[in-house]
This record gives structure tokens, sequence and C-alpha cells, in this order.
């Protein structure tokens, strides 16, 4: 379809794919979701090597077996590990450019979580300590959406061998 | 931290699964080309317009080379807007992107002057309608925009 007039010619089709997909979480990323809901962060932990992962998953993707319904609660608080500086604009992220988006190891995790962070570009640094910062607890639904995005808190930086596998 | 069984939250250990719709989108634009953009400009004017072979046969819709030899093709032909049904399929259960909400066929259609069939729809009230060599026509959109939905084909 053409915006331009009719004597104009015809350049441009339009060809819109729109797949609807009915999609289900399954029960471990329902159980995650639902805490969540709640404001709690759920990971779960390798019975292989005591590796935490996050979000839960219900399965360990190295060694292949169940975490079952062990779950293990996670701080809000994190230290972020890497960094990109974005410079141009996306949906759904509130954040006014330039933002930084971040891998963020929480604490008591052994998995990164990509995430948003309000902070200028010229303070942010690899071993900076980070919280989380939520919706109004009415806001909170099922969906990661409840964290806003992380932000800087007064802690001292990171020990990077916390944190090097990570990167 | 600490794990789930020295939590007392039935929320943390229902296991239902969530649901929830997604829509995944690609607003894909395509640019036609000067071959398909003649076509596709033609069809807006209510005309059926094809690209005539070294072999003297038309193929429509037009193909920017001609598929035997490669060599760019710029003889254009106007051929009917009226043709003869090929080979077809009954669409018994239309879905929501289709061009129908009622039962319709998919058709390979040969129009008058082309000497290749394309694909495209026929509405007639039923399967028992349809017949391999039956003639149709096109019937046009009330405003035409220059794509492929500007016409259906019924029985000529």
């Amino acid at each position: 379809m053409q915006d331009a007039g009719p004597e104009s010619p015809v350049s441009v089709l339009e060809a819109r794919i729109s797949l609807k997909y009915d999609y289900s979480a399954g029960q471990s990323a329902s159980r995650f979701l639902r805490a969540i809901e709640r404001g709690k962060l759920l990971g779960q932990r390798c019975p292989v090597d005591g590796r935490v992962y996050f979000p839960s998953r219900g399965s360990c993707p190295q060694h292949a077996v169940t975490f079952g319904d062990e779950v293990v609660e996670l701080s809000d608080k994190g230290t972020i590990v890497t960094y990109s500086i974005v410079r141009v604009p996306s949906a759904n992220i509130p954040l006014a450019l330039p933002y930084i988006a971040a891998n963020v190891l929480l604490d008591g995790a052994d998995t990164i979580l990509m995430h948003v962070l309000d902070a200028k570009p010229d303070q942010v640094h690899m071993g900076m300590r980070v919280q989380a910062v939520w919706k109004p607890r009415a806001e909170w639904t099922t969906s990661t959406a409840n964290i806003m995005f992380f932000r800087a808190i007064d802690e001292p930086d990171a020990d990077y061998e916390s944190y090097k596998e990570h990167i | 931290m600490r794990p789930a069984n020295e939590t007392n939250d039935p929320a943390l250990t229902a296991l239902k699964a969530l649901t929830a719709s997604h829509t995944l989108e690609y607003t894909y634009k395509r640019s036609l080309g000067p071959v398909l953009s003649r076509f596709f400009t033609g069809l807006r004017a209510r005309k059926f317009l094809g690209l005539r072979r070294p072999d003297g046969s038309v193929i429509v819709p037009p193909k920017e080379y001609d598929p035997d030899s490669g060599q760019s093709l710029d003889e254009w032909v106007e051929v009917s807007d009226q043709g003869v049904v090929r080979s077809w399929s009954w669409v018994s259960q239309p879905r929501p992107q289709q061009p129908f909400d009622h039962p319709f066929a998919y058709a390979l259609i040969q129009l008058d002057g082309a000497d290749t069939p394309f694909i495209h729809v026929v509405d007639v009230p039923g399967e028992a309608n349809m017949k391999s060599g039956m003639r149709v026509k096109a019937r046009w959109a009330e405003e035409t925009t220059g794509v492929i939905t500007d016409f259906v084909f019924v029985p000529a």
C-alpha cells in the first residue's frame, strides 16, 4: 500500500507478519513469576555443583538434572559485572538516554541477570554495588517488569575475584 | 538466601503454569523493484500486466528476468482480467488473516493472454461451485491501492 498519490508508482509492499501465541511459562518460570509478584527473587541450586541459577528454571543446563522443588530466595542487591552504554531508544525501557544496560550478579546467584541501570555513564563501573528499584507494591504483577531498573547503593565495590568468572 | 521448604508461602509451591497471550510481529515493508512496482501499479489501475519472454509466452505476474535464459525482459503486455482455474483447493475453515471470513477456494488461475497461472482466491458459495477448467473473472475492490488483495476472482 502506498501513501503517495495515485499518479506515483506503487513501490512498496507491506508484508506484515503477525504471529499470535498463547505462551505457557511452564511450572518453573510460573513459580518464579508468582514469587516476583510478591517481591521475591527465586533461584534454584544445581544438585551437582551447587551453583545457583537465576531465574529458577527447572533443570540444570550444564548437568541436565532436575532442580526439583527446592528454591533459593535471592537478595535484590548485586554487583555490576559488565555493562554497555545505550544511546538509542527502545520500547519498554523507562529510562532516559543514555542509560546503562548491565549484567548484574545478584548476591547469592551464580548466573548473571541482564537489566538496566539508572546511572550516569561516567559513574558506572565494574564491581559497582547496586540494588533493584521496584515499582510501587500496588503495581506488582507476575512480571519481571516489577523491577524498573537497578541503582547504585552506598557500599564499597565488590572484590574483582567475586565476579570475574562472569565477565 | 534460604530454600523454599523453609517458607510457608503457598504461592511459592503452587505449580499451575501461568499463561499469557503474546503477539510477535514483523512489520516489514518490502521494496518492490521496478518490475513488480509496475505490476502492482497496474493493479491499482485495474489492469493485469505481464512480460513477454523471447519465445513469445507471457508471464503474469512478471519476473525481472527470463526464467530460462536469465536475460532481462522489457516487453510489457496487458492481459485479460478473466481466465481459467487450473487447479484449486477448498478452505472450509478460514483463518483470521485469510481474505474471507467464509469458506473459499485457493486456485491457480491463468488469465487469458498469459501462459503462466498464479495463486489467488475464488469467492463461490460452496465447494460444489469449483471445478478445474472453470472460467473466472476479477472482482475489483471499490478502492484499489496497488496490492494483491485489490481483487478476488468470481465465476465468469
